[in-house]
């Protein structure tokens, strides 16, 4: 296989060895060993894969890795920073939001996604932009006030 | 009493246990047989165990093959302080990780942080027979309490031996051992040096009552939370070996089909592909899923297909082919049902069609699989580590000591993951391959090739007097199951009986088993003969219920809803009904919202009261109730698996749908905190009474009665 191809991920260049229809999940979880990305339905339906890919939220299996090489692509690993979570990984863990925990990934990143275009959201906006990402042992309420949470967080950080 | 055999002989609907692996090879026999004592060790749970197992310095190297079968747990103080709990028992997002590391560090009184759990792991764990029917909390919890009681004393008896004084006298606290006369204090750390004590556990032992936990009965957070918001936890299907390939496993278009004809010469001169058969198990492995998956596609087959029940008809089908004589732990009698039904004022009957509903946990079905000198590791997400070892044993014909499973903590199980199909696959092909494979499953194959939640057809035939006391109750459950099959309700004469049918689907255990369905059909029921007497549902279920921790969590819903309401729109609806099972009661109130044009249905608002006893953590279990409502709100209200000659047609999930942010109502949890009772699971029990809650608060809204589950798969035609 001809390594020709390149993608950023969190901050770093990666060459790409998979054929480039590779989904660009298993080009993270496999190859890259970013395995925070997670493989849910394959089918875009599910949310857990989702990544940021120019900033904005992504579903990764839906998107060949030649596809995604033109733009910086974020994961779950690239959000903390010095030892320091994300304001929203931070509002997720303080809300407990989360049991098995395998949508948490796609819950953080899809989040993040929404507060970069909408930093004060109200629930139905939540609602609206999470719509996408299942979480099957039923922890929405507190992936709903965990995302509230980190919007007061990130407003008062900015100030 | 075994509980688990207890649990084993009531629950006939846990198809899966009995089922056969899904996948049989045809591999050299060897000089294997399977011991009559494996066999009924499965089953095996022990009332003592060791109270502390000391290795010799350095030495961690010890295996479960060469203690003792009926240990079911055990514990190790370390040089170094650490202090480390074994168990059988699974995390599959219930977070028992969390409740039983509080109740060793509340009664070894060492600081929470300091305690580590090792779980689910054949070759460190002690025998587990599964984690399922709620049983963790209430074996785990007591075992715990006393291993870490003995672990204490023997820390005590270490230091008073030290201070030559008597260990009455003496405080363990914040792991240390203190002698408050002469101000002395050895941190366990210190005690524990050098020693290699064990100690049998007696079996009685006393144990510190829930009113004087310290740890234990705190909301404490989930342990490892920063390993899930960071990604770093290591899922079964995250498992990562050197050399690891990719296996798929190629599915039959439609159940029971054969192979017919097969060509893999193009898939096996792709790069980097092995290309598998067995019999009728055809798999492959590639560099990568993607190339795996192609591969896959380019093996030509041809398939013998037989026909098979369709879920148009399986209603009909299940009531034809209800096998004859059922046996006598299947029925139950009280009193003349036919006296009950004379004496009557009032009779009401009435019949539920229950659908197939997948587990769908986010997490799918995966193992990653690893030969080593005939020996077999597995890394697989699985509630059955054990009866997963001993199926691989079984399946590979090598013996049980050279098999090791080992369960990462888990992307959820809800009781789908009892069997052990992933693992087979992942083995069968890292042994063709020569190298370690992991195997995930794809959504449709876990929307296929797993086994459901049985669809039922129950019958409920009552009578009551003209001031609604029940004088006769008649409840047949065809096919679903028995779990939670029996009334609460006083009644006089009673005839409720499990009819078996043989399978249709693969089938067993889901979250609740049948008790949904069970109070499903039961609690619709009651609230059909509140409106015929014209009752206020809950003070009819309160005229016939005397059952004091049921009617406390009915109370308790009740007054935190604001029961009984009136409405104040059209549309708007109230719903209630209540539950017990494996030790714990539930009562749910809902509000629904129906939009008369559209036929929408919304659930606006829940509250459900829980009581399982003493509550070990109230954060963990807050999830627990709330997460039980949602996911038992599509069940309820959408959920069912389409199938159509042997083939599911909606495996996927645009066409299956879950619950989703939008379909979630604002719920309230009402924990009862019951300090004076043991504490009992708390898994299933909160799942049970949210569809008839719904299904009343529907009829309330609009006079109809939806009899069936799913209610609304296609929304609510105006009534």
């Amino acid at each position: 296989m001809a390594k020709s191809l390149e993608i950023e991920v969190n901050g770093k260049r990666y060459p790409v060895g998979y054929p480039p229809d590779t989904p660009l999940l298993y080009v993270l979880h496999d190859e890259l060993g970013l395995t925070g990305t997670k493989y849910g339905c394959g089918e875009g339906q599910c949310g857990a894969c989702t990544v940021l890919i120019g900033g904005a939220p992504r579903r990764s299996c839906q998107v060949p890795v030649g596809a995604a090489a033109a733009k910086p692509i974020t994961t779950i690993e690239g959000l903390e920073k010095e030892g320091k979570l994300h304001p929203v990984q931070q509002a997720f863990l303080d809300a407990g939001a989360f049991q098995c925990a395998f949508c948490t990934s796609g819950m953080v990143m899809s989040s993040i996604g929404l507060l970069q275009t909408n930093a004060n959201p109200k629930r139905e906006d939540i609602v609206h932009f999470l719509q996408g990402n299942i979480c099957r042992c039923g922890t929405h309420p507190r992936v709903l006030e965990a995302v509230q949470h980190a919007a007061k967080m990130m407003q008062e950080r900015a100030q | 009493m075994n509980p688990m055999r207890q649990n084993f002989a009531v629950e006939p609907e846990r198809f899966e246990f009995s089922a056969a692996p899904i996948h049989k090879f045809d591999l050299a026999r060897r000089e294997f047989f399977k011991l009559l004592g494996a066999g009924v060790a499965v089953f095996a749970v022990a009332r003592d165990a060791i109270a502390a197992q000391e290795t010799p310095a350095g030495s961690r190297a010890f295996h479960n093959e060469e203690l003792p079968k009926e240990i079911t747990s055990w514990l190790h103080v370390g040089e170094d302080g650490v202090v480390t709990g074994f168990t059988g028992k699974a995390e599959v997002g219930q977070n028992i990780r969390t409740s039983i590391s509080q109740t060793i560090a509340d009664e070894l009184r060492v600081p929470f942080e300091g305690v580590r759990l090792v779980m689910a792991n054949t070759s460190l764990t002690p025998f587990d027979a599964g984690t399922f029917g709620s049983r963790t909390t209430p074996t785990m919890t007591p075992q715990f309490r006393r291993v870490a009681e003995a672990a204490r004393n023997l820390l005590v008896g270490v230091a008073a031996k030290e201070w030559n004084v008597a260990p009455e006298g003496l405080v363990a606290a914040d792991a240390k051992v203190t002698d408050p006369a002469s101000k002395r204090s050895l941190s366990y750390a210190e005690l524990a040096r050098g020693k290699t004590l064990a100690q049998n556990l007696p079996a009685e032992d006393p144990i510190t009552p829930a009113t004087e936990w310290k740890v234990a009965g705190k909301p404490l957070p989930k342990v490892d939370g920063r390993a899930f918001v960071t990604g770093s936890h290591q899922y079964s299907s995250d498992i990562s070996l050197d050399g690891m390939l990719y296996g798929k496993v190629l599915r039959p278009p439609s159940f029971g089909a054969t192979l017919a004809s097969y060509d893999d010469s193009v898939a096996k001169a792709m790069n980097g592909v092995t290309v598998v058969r067995d019999g009728d198990f055809v798999g492959v492995t590639a560099p990568s899923v993607h190339e795996a998956q192609k591969a896959l596609e380019a093996i030509r087959v041809q398939w013998k297909e037989v026909p098979q029940v369709s879920s148009e008809e399986i209603f009909s089908y299940l009531k034809k082919n209800a096998e004859a004589s059922s046996n006598e732990r299947s029925r139950h009698q009280k009193g003349s049902l036919a006296d009950g039904l004379a004496e009557a004022a009032h009779r009401v009957e009435t019949t539920h069609n229950v659908a197939y509903i997948a587990h769908a946990p986010l997490e799918p079905r995966a193992a990653a699989a690893q030969w080593t000198e005939g020996k077999l590791t597995v890394w697989t997400g699985t509630q059955r580590p054990f009866a997963n070892r001993d199926e691989l044993a079984s399946v590979f014909h090598i013996p049980e000591s050279s098999v090791r499973v080992i369960v990462p903590d888990t992307g959820a199980a809800y009781g789908g993951k009892h069997t052990s199909d992933a693992a087979i696959e992942a083995a069968r092909l890292a042994r063709a391959a020569g190298k370690p494979v992991r195997v995930v499953w794809t959504r449709e194959e876990e929307f296929t090739w797993a086994y459901f939640r049985p669809a039922g057809v129950i019958e409920v035939k009552s009578g009551m007097s003209k001031d609604g006391k029940l004088t006769a109750w008649e409840f047949h459950n065809y096919h679903s199951g028995m779990s939670g099959i029996e009334t609460p309700y006083d009644v006089a004469n009673q005839h409720t009986e499990y009819h078996q049918v043989p399978l249709v689907l693969r089938s067993g255990s889901y979250r609740g088993l049948a008790a949904t369905a069970n109070h499903f059909a039961r609690e619709s029921h009651m609230d059909a003969l509140a409106h015929v007497v014209r009752m206020d549902p809950l003070e009819f279920r309160m005229t016939n219920l005397s059952n004091e921790r049921m009617r406390a969590v009915l109370e308790a819903a009740a007054k935190s809803f604001g029961w009984p309401r009136k409405k104040t729109q059209p549309g708007q609806g109230f719903g209630i009904a209540c539950g017990a099972e494996k030790g714990s009661y539930v009562a749910t109130c809902a509000e629904v919202a129906v939009n008369r044009a559209s036929g929408d249905v919304r659930v606006v608002r829940v509250v459900e009261a829980f009581e399982c006893g003493a509550i070990v953590n109230p954060d963990g279990l807050r999830n627990q109730v709330v997460g039980a409502v949602i996911q038992g709100l599509g069940g309820a209200l959408f959920e069912a698996v389409e199938f159509e000659n042997g083939r599911i047609t909606n495996p996927h999930f645009v066409t299956y749908r879950v619950p989703r942010f939008r379909d979630v109502p604002e719920v309230e949890a009402v924990l009862l905190d019951r300090k004076d009772i043991p504490s009992a699971g708390a898994g299933e029990t909160p799942i049970m009474a949210i569809a008839p809650a719904v299904g009343n608060a529907l009829f309330a809204a609009t006079g109809v009665r939806l009899d069936n589950l799913p209610m609304v798969p296609n929304g609510l035609r105006a009534a």
